[in-house]
């Protein structure tokens, strides 16, 4: 088994807002390996960025405040380093793509003087060595005529090409981690296959582990190794890619996969939907915050609210009732 | 399908958006060609998807078909009648028959307008019900749209984004129209709120027999709810066919490539398939290729394709494509 690079344990994170403290990520732990793929699916709110966004410190604080838990990267734990030791990470072993290319870019500033940055930062390269390095780069995300396009501003490229430069970025330093904060949203089909497509193969040639968040259970298909589902703050199944999709396990998991339309279904019929509607959560989840939603809720989900749990060997599951049988466990 | 039950009619429809600079004295120094030259038809009681990417027309011919946008040349004939040539009165009158649910639930609903002002308006402008009964129908549609008829006083703030489209449903409900644009209804809501949205569409179609033009980007969700489907590149519709023969056969190339695209939830096909990745990006409707429009693009293009622009044919009892080649996936 490839060796352990991030380990994260019990992580919360918390807003204050005028209407009470909101309970972002609710005890989370996960841990990456080295080359693999993970991904992170579910709903808006579901903490999966807040999630990411803490391990990088990036949570603006206030409001945000992490309150507790431990993310262990080469022996060091990202959420106790200085703000001066974390910005030595960002960029340089953990590079982040996200999701809105149209924002994440500097208006102001060449394309050129944005990827050289943190060559020169990280890496201590000289401007003329940062440049022709740009250049590499870009060529190697597949921008034509990349020596030319150093010098043009974001607003000359479209959104697939600017997905690329924030590829392009996200690369420079070789990172053993690339974070992707919903890459494919803001972009068309063709233009998304494209950039699944790129980071499969830059995956491939640099040997990089990757955390892909994701609400699109489709692409992430195509591209995780293992899955996890958030929900509320929490993780409600992981698995491995294949497992998950071929014997989902949690209640949540089982809707989200049957609201989904696919193109190579044979004949009409009505989507599985999941009634209601997310929760907003003021406090600590007491129960399951997935009851209200779920038709296989048994007393005990209105009382305690599920752990974690190994059913199958690489299989979490954090419900009570073995959907299988309809049955507590 | 028969076509003798043809409820809505396009034909030719052009719709060119002037450039200009300047203030005081506009120059007209460009045209965006967002609909080129597009005939369909649409019958009773079905659902055509419309599908495409992003700038490729889908939405304009949508607003065209209502007359908010004026074509620049053609018809759009809806139960007998040129819609093009009417104005004022007339055209509001056969509004109500048509209607529209917007894309944006957050940006088309009036926030200073409680939910029951919201979808009563539209039948106190047509002036067909008194307050009372205006009182009566909003509560019975809340009740249809699967909300509590107690929120009429709620304000659309109050509600999330799923909630909201629900508005949007009831409001273009209230005129009992026969036929709806849904333009990119579901495209801002999460997948689990999306499922019910579209499950509430079917369930009003079914019921009340609506005749629907669903303009989305999302292809599965377009093969799921459409029996027809119409695929547009930049201005023109390429291909049209009956929802089945559409995905399983695309005739056009660029229907291949795009379904070749779409992510399927299910890691063991998704590792065997075979996508054909198309090189570069869609290119301005300000200056479109010559010939066929996708040409730039196209994994098959040959001479002919920059010089003469493919008629939109039927190659198979109704199935259109406009493609030089199309014969070769036949």
């Amino acid at each position: 088994m490839p060796d352990l690079l991030l380990d994260v344990q019990g992580l919360n994170t918390q807003f204050k807002t005028s209407d009470g403290v909101v309970h972002a990520v609710n005890g989370v732990s996960f841990n990456l390996r080295e080359g693999k793929t993970l991904a992170i699916v579910g709903e808006s709110g579901c903490g999966k960025s807040v999630t990411m966004l803490s391990l990088l410190s990036l949570i603006p604080s206030p409001p945000g405040q992490i309150t507790a838990g431990k993310a262990i990267f080469y022996n060091r734990d990202l959420l106790k380093l200085s703000n001066e030791e974390i910005r030595s990470v960002r960029g340089a072993q953990i590079g982040i793509i996200f999701q809105d290319p149209m924002t994440s870019l500097n208006p102001v500033l060449t394309i050129g003087f944005q990827l050289a940055e943190p060559l020169i930062l990280h890496l201590g390269m000289t401007k003329v060595q940062a440049k022709s390095r740009a250049a590499e780069l870009l060529s190697m995300v597949g921008i034509p005529n990349p020596a030319e396009r150093l010098n043009d501003y974001p607003h000359q490229f479209s959104g697939g090409m600017r997905q690329r430069v924030m590829i392009a970025m996200a690369i420079s330093c070789t990172p053993q981690i690339l974070i992707a904060d919903e890459p494919t949203t803001a972009l068309d089909v063709t233009i998304q296959a494209q950039i699944v497509d790129l980071v499969k193969r830059l995956r491939d040639k640099l040997g990089m582990a990757i955390i892909w968040i994701s609400h699109d259970l489709g692409v992430v298909a195509g591209i995780a190794h293992r899955v996890i589902v958030m929900y509320a703050g929490l993780i409600v199944e992981e698995a491995g890619v294949n497992d998950l999709y071929a014997n989902p396990q949690h209640p949540y998991t089982i809707g989200l996969l049957g609201s989904l339309p696919r193109v190579d279904e044979k004949e009409h019929q009505r989507l599985v939907s999941i009634e209601g509607l997310p929760p907003v959560l003021y406090a600590h989840p007491k129960s399951c915050p997935f009851a209200p939603r779920c038709k296989w809720a048994v007393e005990r989900c209105w009382n305690e609210n599920p752990v974690l749990e190994e059913i199958e060997a690489g299989h979490r599951v954090a419900c009570w009732v073995d959907v299988n049988t309809g049955k507590e466990r | 399908m028969t076509t003798n039950n043809v409820l809505l009619r396009v034909k030719n429809l052009v719709k060119h958006f002037p450039i200009t600079q300047g203030i005081l004295f506009q120059k007209h120094v460009g045209t965006v060609h967002a609909v080129d030259d597009v005939s369909f038809n649409i019958h009773k009681g079905e659902t055509l998807g419309l599908v495409g990417e992003s700038g490729c027309g889908k939405s304009t011919i949508g607003r065209t078909i209502l007359q908010l946008y004026r074509p620049t040349s053609g018809s759009v004939v809806y139960d007998g009648v040129d819609l093009v040539a009417l104005h004022g009165e007339e055209l509001r009158k056969i509004r109500r028959n048509i209607q529209m649910i917007f894309q944006d639930p957050y940006a088309s609903l009036n926030p200073r307008m409680s939910v029951g002002e919201i979808i009563g308006e539209p039948l106190a402008v047509h002036k067909i019900a008194s307050k009372n009964e205006i009182k009566e129908r909003v509560e019975h549609l809340l009740e249809l749209v699967g909300l509590n008829p107690a929120f009429a006083n709620r304000f659309p703030h109050e509600f999330s984004g799923g909630q909201r489209q629900r508005i949007g449903v009831a409001r273009a409900l209230s005129l009992q129209p026969a036929f709806i644009v849904c333009d990119e209804p579901i495209s801002a809501l999460d997948v689990s709120i999306q499922a019910q949205v579209v499950n509430l569409l079917e369930e009003l179609q079914e019921q009340f027999g609506l005749t629907y033009l669903f303009i989305a980007h999302d292809l599965s969700m377009v093969q799921h709810i459409s029996d027809r489907v119409a695929v547009m590149y930049l201005g023109v519709i390429v291909e049209l066919a009956d929802q089945d023969k559409l995905y399983t056969k695309p005739l056009h190339p660029y229907t291949q490539a795009l379904l070749s695209a779409v992510p399927i939830p299910n890691p063991a096909s998704e590792v065997k398939r075979k996508s054909i990745i198309l090189q570069g990006e869609v290119p301005s409707p300000i200056n479109p290729p010559s010939g066929c429009r996708f040409h730039t693009r196209c994994p098959i293009k040959e001479s002919i394709c920059t010089e003469t622009r493919p008629e939109f044919r039927e190659l198979e009892p109704g199935h259109f494509v406009a493609c030089h080649f199309a014969e070769r996936f036949i």
